[in-house]
């Protein structure tokens, strides 16, 4: 949402030069979000939306938990429920919190036409600045996880900064702080992906025995992450994905085709102006006039009679 | 416009106008497309008032560069009609390509490079039109999945890199031929150019009386 950062990037959107990365000396975040620990109070979406001065309009009910239905530019992150299952014939009740996932290979910056409007901080947070955003919704093409949303007001793309404001000054992201059981957390990369890793052993040990660490190697692991008690099937989660990497008409579009088209217009334009330089023009010759008025009189055009004067002045 | 006595009409004034209109969108929207595309060149957007308004304004270009094209497309499109002449044309193209055009096929009103830029275009206008929309965000942006998004988005970059370089051809053609130019701003060729280029156009206007650019249907009829 904002520059004023105490940070420096890693990443800034349609920028080739190397960005200011002086100041580094910051471990990599990451939020932890234990699945199986949510009991879906939604106590982090009124977080989120009072921190961030988010108020969406009141929707209408669709007839499920979800509410509202989906992420949009008022509403930067949503529980997804879903009613799952198992191979048992029990129930389970799946939430995930969803939102951006701050990938460290962030398809949408990597998509991005517009200098500094998405970048990615020092500590791995990707995040949007309104002020750069034209608004193209190249972002939204490039993001595995379906995240960024445009407004219809402003023309601008939103989604989670990870609270980068609150994070710059040494505090968790809302939701974080809201949470009242602890399925979401916050901290160094490391210490989130060892936390999972005890709580992983506990889960498998009370019979969930693909229970997992969320954190796709497709965009080189992400700067959120779930624990889930089927990290096998990350499908069942409202559609996690499998295995989300950026789709490759994006990075064949932002990739190969950028040098290669620039390289093949000016081929073209090179070889207009060598063909200048070793043909030469092709000039009308007195010759051609002459054949052609020997023609028009032949077909007794009245106007030939008089057109000598003008083609040796052109000539 | 003095205008000199005894030269033969190329283009209409309608369809020069109409031309010009294309040509015009179609270099606003260059420009305006390949900021977008790659950021090297995200500097072009300050010719449209940064990237927002570059954003917006682009598509709007494309709109009417779809309908203008259209007028092209109606004015030109019988005379681009593929003649088994242009391949011998085509097969004698490194004559042309030195200045050396004896021996090189007659040609009618346009010829096969022409008639190559003629036709390319008129698939590639559509084209960019149509996967313009699926990423017209602003109106359309909901309508189709982001896969499709994706793929229209890479569709109308090759696309337009394809426009864009057969722009070159037919700019750098024009520049090439000698009264070319002239012959699409005041409209005018003389009778020696439409002989050494368009032989079988320039004999079918001597035939028919008509000083161009289209043959008299009823022969000498109109004088």
């Amino acid at each position: 949402m904002s520059n004023l950062q105490s940070q420096d990037y890693i990443r800034i959107s349609a920028t080739t030069t190397t960005p200011p990365s002086a100041r580094n000396w910051e471990d990599q975040v990451s939020k932890l979000i234990d699945v199986t620990r949510c009991i879906g109070c939604k106590a982090c979406q009124a977080a989120c939306m009072e921190w961030n001065n988010l108020r969406d309009e009141v929707g209408e009910f669709h007839g499920t938990y979800d509410n509202p239905l989906d992420l949009d530019p008022h509403t930067w992150t949503v529980m997804k429920f879903t009613e799952h299952e198992n191979p048992k014939g029990d129930l389970e009740w799946l939430i995930r919190k969803d939102g951006c996932m701050h990938c460290e290979d962030p398809g949408c910056l990597k998509a991005c036409p517009a200098p500094g409007a998405i970048v990615q901080y020092a500590n791995g947070i990707v995040d949007f600045i309104s002020e750069n955003c034209i608004g193209c919704g190249y972002c939204v093409k490039g993001c595995p996880f379906d995240i960024p949303r445009i407004s219809e007001v402003d023309h601008k793309s939103y989604k989670c900064t990870l609270c980068s404001d609150r994070v710059a000054v040494g505090l968790e992201p809302a939701c974080v702080k809201a949470c009242p059981t602890g399925a979401i957390m916050f901290g160094s990369k490391k210490d989130m992906t060892d936390w999972a890793g005890e709580r992983i052993v506990d889960l498998k040990s009370r019979g969930f025995e693909n229970a997992g660490l969320y954190d796709p190697p497709g965009v080189q692991g992400t700067h959120v992450m779930y624990v889930l008690h089927h990290a096998d099937t990350p499908g069942i989660y409202a559609g996690l994905p499998e295995n989300p990497k950026i789709s490759s008409t994006v990075e064949f579009w932002k990739g190969l085709i950028k040098p290669v088209a620039l390289a093949g217009i000016a081929a073209a334009a090179v070889s207009g102006f060598l063909h200048w330089i070793i043909a030469g023009p092709n000039e009308v010759q007195p010759e051609d006039e002459e054949e052609a008025k020997h023609v028009l009189q032949a077909n007794g055009f009245p106007e030939a009679e008089g057109r000598d004067h003008r083609t040796e002045h052109q000539a | 416009m003095t205008r000199p006595y005894g030269t033969l009409t190329r283009n209409a004034t309608v369809t020069r106008i109409n031309h010009w209109i294309t040509a015009a969108c179609f270099i606003l929207l260059m420009l305006s497309g390949l900021s977008m595309f790659d950021p090297v060149l995200f500097w072009l957007s300050n010719l449209f008032g940064g990237g927002a308004w570059t954003r917006m304004i682009h598509p709007w270009i494309g709109v009417v560069l779809l309908i203008s094209y259209s007028g092209l497309i109606i004015q030109f499109w019988r005379d681009n009609l593929w003649t088994r002449n242009d391949l011998a044309w085509l097969m004698a193209i490194d004559k042309v390509l030195v200045n050396k055009e004896e021996g090189v096929p007659e040609v009618a009103r346009f010829n096969a490079g022409q008639k190559f830029v003629f036709w390319s275009m008129t698939l590639l206008v559509p084209t960019l039109f149509f996967t313009g929309l699926v990423i017209w965000e602003y109106y359309f942006g909901t309508y189709t999945s982001i896969p499709t998004q994706r793929a229209a988005l890479l569709i109308h970059s090759l696309g337009a890199i394809a426009a864009i370089i057969i722009w070159i051809v037919h700019v750098y053609a024009a520049i090439w031929v000698r009264g070319s130019m002239r012959a699409m701003t005041q409209g005018y060729v003389t009778p020696g150019w439409a002989w050494r280029h368009h032989r079988k156009w320039f004999r079918a206007l001597a035939t028919t009386g008509s000083t161009g650019p289209k043959p008299n249907a009823n022969g000498r009829s109109e004088k």
